[in-house]
């Protein structure tokens, strides 16, 4: 089956990596004999709600993501219905950060998000870096891991009530205090991992993969199992790197 | 409250604790008496540096910084007694270690990390000062490049007023500097016909410095180095001083070609391969004529130049040989592979990634590398150093088939089958980050191989 990605502003917001995240959700993919059409949108090109399956949004410096808010603001309509509608969605870092409500920067100036995700975020005097190692409970009962690196001046708050991505095992997280890291709203992600967060955490972009085809099929389907090994090495070591040397909160 | 000690007994301390910590064994104790002076007296540094009857030249990049200082030591030290932190130490704690150890140096030549530029600048007080390229590297240490950039700007602005500069017009960030001072000399490459057909994947300063706008490219060579040109303001390029022209690969062997100066032109043939070492011989050439070299002494110190510790060797170990490049940032490994590729893809390598202080402790950088032409020939791949498996999923999701990929964490034991997988006579191509270099260079000395470069520095 064809799984249509709309990859927002590869050409601003791809300061950590970011395709590695995409080059992950292809493989991993056509392993399962699925084919990833990665489309990209840019400036002054619009989101048509039902094209996409997937959207990503990766993180910026300050300069790139300034550049970009003011152009996000014209998508917001189309990226909140094509999520409404089932979509799946990952924002990473600096896209997590445009696609809450609103974002204040170290100057005290405003910019508007798109409101997708029910938080606010406002930049610190220093920047949270380091290792970082989720507990996620994405369906009832079944926790997992999530290992990744995070690099942020920005304090992330969710509204009261909003549901997190994960407990923070090690590393600061949204904000360093609430214990809490990301945000999900239905299919969407946002979180602060980079690393990129994808290849060292296998079972959430086959999550992701299957959020996308049940925009399609209704249901997330049971996607086939792949050896994992290198990618449960490349955990381990990622999780004890947050356990030894990640934030303290 | 701090007692008073003369210069004298500072230095006299400090160098005892470097002569302590190599007999340690402690890795050369190249910053070890530089970090001691440093914490008696931070102003020590800048006295060292007043004694200097020549003064000092300043050279900061993110690649290169070490070639390029290398470079200019060849052309400049057959006439005059350099103080040159020539291992790469190349914070405040190594330009004092540097500058305790050389007795009776004139000219101080110092490589310079691009976030201690700012503080060497106001401490050293340089008469010339070389500016390379600005690239993503180390985000977790260094922050956003817009952040180190403006901290260039204010240390450009803060030079005194006799002292020279160099930049690279090719980079839009850095040749921007020239503009506050006129008497800058900019350099760049100018050769439409070794230019890539696009920007690569992690180029950086894609947008106009001035308005914001995506660049257009007459000519992309080095990452975002090249002759751009805002569509929306006009911003471009600065007029070549100092240029490259008529540039020709010779696979790892060489690369030469026309530097043309403001007093003449010279054909050089340089004995390290890439397009990135002609940016090197253009910057260290630069520097090398505003502190009095003469066109011929650049050119031959060029032609002299071998390769700078680590960033390009070749060393026989037994009867195979190890071709080592160091790899740190994308846009330095983007280079190093298509280097390597030019030269003949091999089927066979070893790369490590270490994740220490040194190395960036955030390793999403190897994403952002076009490790893909290596891939395509790769028939088996040894993915070493702290964080092995990491470095194998990125040859994984590149395309490499699983069961090409051996992941052997220990830098010892992944150089030994390396060594093993490699036939009599045969070359073994090795990519190491910084510390892991450091380690494989030192295993290969332990096996009396290579000198400890502490000893070739001394
Ligand atoms: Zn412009």
């Amino acid at each position: 089956m064809k799984i249509v990605v709309g990859h927002l502003y590869p050409d601003y917001l791809n300061i950590y990596a970011d395709r590695g995240n995409i080059a992950v959700l292809a493989r991993r993919a056509a392993w399962r004999g699925h084919e990833l059409d990665v489309r990209t949108v840019s400036v002054a090109e619009p989101v048509r709600p039902g094209e996409y399956d997937l959207l990503y949004v990766g993180g910026g410096q300050d300069r790139e993501q300034a550049l970009v808010a003011e152009d996000l603001a014209a998508k917001a309509e189309g990226v909140r219905a094509a999520v409404a509608a089932g979509a799946a969605l990952l924002a990473v870092c600096g896209g997590y950060q445009l696609l809450g409500r609103s974002y204040r920067d170290f100057h005290g100036v405003d910019l508007p998000g798109i409101g997708l995700f029910p938080l606010e975020t406002v930049a610190g005097e220093t920047r949270m870096i380091g290792d970082v190692l989720l507990e996620c409970e994405l369906e009832p009962g079944v926790r997992r891991t999530l290992a990744g690196f995070e690099n942020h001046a920005g304090r992330t708050r969710l509204d009261p009530g909003a549901e997190p991505l994960g407990r923070v095992v090690a590393g600061f997280g949204n904000d360093g205090e609430s214990g809490w890291e990301g945000c999900r709203v239905g299919r969407a992600v946002g979180t602060y991992l980079h690393g990129p967060l994808l290849p060292r955490n296998p079972w959430f972009a086959d999550w992701l993969l299957a959020q996308a085809l049940a925009h399609r099929l209704g249901e997330p389907p049971e996607l086939t199992p792949l050896g994992d090994d290198l990618e449960q090495q490349a955990h381990e070591v990622s999780a004890r790197r947050a356990q030894t040397r990640g934030g303290r909160r | 409250m701090r007692v008073p000690v003369p210069l004298a007994a500072e230095i006299a301390l400090a160098r005892a604790a470097g002569r302590l910590s190599r007999l340690a064994g402690a890795g050369g104790g190249t910053t070890v008496p530089g970090k001691l002076l440093w914490k008696l007296d931070p102003g020590a540094v800048d006295r060292l540096a007043a004694r200097l009857p020549l003064g000092s030249a300043l050279i900061s990049a993110t690649n290169g910084k070490t070639t390029t200082a290398a470079m200019a030591a060849e052309i400049l030290g057959g006439r005059l007694r350099l103080a040159h932190n020539s291992s790469g130490a190349n914070l405040v704690s190594g330009v004092a270690s540097t500058l305790l150890d050389a007795r009776g140096a004139e000219l101080g030549l110092f490589e310079v990390d691009e976030a201690a530029f700012p503080e060497v600048t106001e401490r050293l007080q340089p008469r010339a000062v070389c500016l390379g390229n600005l690239f993503r590297d180390q985000l977790d240490r260094y922050g956003e490049l817009e952040y180190i950039a403006a901290r260039w700007r204010a240390a450009v602005g803060a030079l005194a007023g006799d002292a020279v500069l160099a930049v690279n017009g090719d980079d839009p960030q850095v040749g921007e500097l020239a503009h506050a001072r006129p008497d800058a000399v900019v350099f760049g490459v100018d050769d439409p016909a070794c230019a890539r057909p696009s920007l690569q994947h992690a180029a950086d300063s894609k947008y106009c410095v001035r308005c914001g706008t995506p660049y257009e490219y007459a000519a992309a060579y080095v990452g975002h180095l090249g002759d751009y040109r805002c569509p929306a303001c006009g911003h471009r390029r600065p007029a070549l001083a100092v240029a490259a022209r008529g540039i020709e690969l010779h696979g790892l062997d060489a690369v030469t070609f026309r530097l043309e100066t403001p007093v003449g032109a010279r054909e050089v043939r340089l004995n390290v391969p890439g397009l990135y070492n002609v940016y090197n011989a253009l910057a260290a050439a630069a520097l090398a004529g505003l502190l009095g070299a003469a066109l011929d002494e650049i050119a031959s110190g060029l032609e002299r130049f071998s390769a700078a510790f680590g960033r390009f060797e070749r060393i026989a170990v037994g009867d195979r040989r190890v071709l080592m490049l160091l790899i740190k940032n994308p846009a330095g490994a983007n280079e190093a592979v298509r280097t390597i590729v030019d030269g003949g893809a091999p089927s066979l390598a070893v790369v490590a990634l270490n994740d220490a202080i040194a190395d960036g402790r955030d390793v999403s950088w190897i994403w952002d590398v076009d490790f893909e032409p290596l891939i395509g020939g790769l028939a088996r791949l040894v993915a070493t150093g702290d964080r092995a498996a990491e470095l194998a999923l990125r040859f994984k999701y590149g395309g490499l088939e699983a069961e090409a990929i051996e992941v052997i964490p220990s830098l010892e034991r992944a150089l030994d089958r390396g060594l093993e997988l490699t036939p009599a006579g045969g070359e073994l191509v090795l990519l190491p980050t910084y510390t892991a270099m450091l380690a494989l260079r030192k295993i290969v000395a332990a096996r009396g191989f290579v000198r400890p470069y502490w000893e070739r520095a001394a």
